[in-house]
């Protein structure tokens, strides 16, 4: 039985190389289509990149949308492609999702998103854009793996989107010095249109002008 | 079978509450693959049962078609042809008993007058005469028939052309019946 191993997201540590987006369309099961979105955090302000694969939430909000009950997610966590058969193509998914990852493929009328390489993982395999990343802001591995390598994040798979949480598969990397019960997305949102002070609080986000953006875009 | 006690079953509801708190619906639309692949055995007797009424179904229907073709009596006589139109080798086309069936009339030698239904008997494609062979040829999946007697001889047809008896009268040529052939 092998070490489980987990999907790291480092955001800092991007580099903006595209690498992971060319990987991704090698996958098999996507069928020669890139599935991972490489966003711009502020590009008026910043050149930095994020990389955005599908987190694998607990409660999948693109499934619990779906009319046409085509989105399911396999017996290891993982939340596939919209299937085939069931896809109407209505859109509902790509709107509803928080993180923005699924995408309509109109040719297809079929619903593709990242299935974490699906071929790949379940032979114990990385996936594509984790093997490429010469920086490793996308990493796949073992827990204590991630421990030894980044003494100084912590990860964290708690997320706030308004009133909605979502637990997800896929580990984001904090600050290890300034541990959140989540990750409030929305709080800079909440924050400039005068919320209450309790979800603010609750922010990672110092003085950092990299952070605070990326932060925004994903609140977007 | 419990959701919450299956370990591969990992769908949180949107207000992270327990399963079986939530509407029946949710409970009917999965999301785990497991779940939604599951055949329930009610689910399951019911296939059984609905597929085995189709068969008894279907075995009543092809009675009844017997009964209707036995009610229906002896078919009329029709005339399809002259003698003389006929040489030997040749072949007619006509429909008998109803306009819709298209049947052959060959000629073998000068004694030997045979007509058969042209349906093919796999697929209902029209069987083409292949007479230097003694043969009845369809195209279609390359079915092939004795010319003589209306039996199989090749490709996917089993069972036999049906023959429609014919009387000759002086010179004209006759169709009285249909001879269905055994299998």
């Amino acid at each position: 039985m092998p070490v489980e191993k987990y999907f790291f997201i480092d955001p800092n540590r991007c580099i903006g190389c595209r690498s992971c987006v060319e990987a991704c369309s090698e996958c098999d099961t996507h069928k020669g289509h890139s599935m991972i979105h490489l966003e711009y955090v502020d590009r008026a302000v910043s050149p930095q990149t994020l990389p955005v694969v599908c987190m694998h939430c607990d409660s999948p909000t693109c499934a619990e949308v779906c009319p046409a009950d085509a989105i399911k997610r396999t017996a290891d966590g993982v939340v596939q492609t919209a299937r085939k058969p069931r896809c109407i193509a209505c859109n509902n998914c790509v709107l509803a999702c928080p993180f923005g990852v699924p995408k309509m493929n109109s040719n297809f009328e079929l619903m593709m998103k990242c299935d974490m390489c699906y071929d790949r993982t379940a032979v114990n395999k990385n996936p594509m854009c984790a093997t490429v990343c010469p920086s490793r802001a996308l990493h796949f591995g073992t827990w204590d793996e991630m421990e030894e390598l980044r003494p100084r994040s912590l990860p964290q798979n708690r997320f706030r989107f308004g009133m909605q949480e979502i637990h997800t598969k896929v580990y984001m990397m904090t600050p290890r010095d300034l541990p959140v019960e989540y990750l409030d997305v929305a709080a800079e949102l909440s924050e400039s249109s005068g919320a209450d002070a309790s979800v603010s609080e609750n922010k990672i986000i110092g003085d950092d002008p990299m952070l605070d953006g990326l932060f925004r875009l994903e609140g977007a | 079978m419990e959701p919450e006690l299956d370990p591969e079953l990992h769908t949180v509801p949107p207000d992270r509450g327990a399963m079986l708190d939530q509407p029946k619906w949710r409970q009917d639309f999965p999301i785990d693959t497991p779940q939604d692949s599951y055949v329930a055995r009610r689910e399951f007797t019911k296939f059984l049962g609905l597929t085995s009424l189709a068969f008894v179904v279907g075995q009543f229907w092809i009675a009844l078609q017997n009964l209707w073709r036995r009610a229906r009596g002896k078919l009329p006589i029709a005339s399809i042809a002259k003698l003389d139109e006929l040489p030997v080798g040749s072949v007619k086309v006509f429909h008998y008993p109803t306009p819709l069936d298209s049947a052959i009339l060959i000629r073998l030698d000068a004694d030997n007058l045979l007509a058969f239904s042209n349906q093919c008997t796999h697929l209902q494609c029209p069987v083409l005469p292949d007479l230097e062979k003694g043969r009845l040829h369809c195209p279609c999946h390359r079915g092939y028939f004795d010319a003589r007697s209306g039996r199989p001889l090749a490709g996917p047809p089993r069972r036999p052309l049906p023959q429609i008896t014919l009387k000759i009268d002086g010179s004209s040529i006759y169709a009285t019946g249909i001879m269905l052939g055994e299998t």
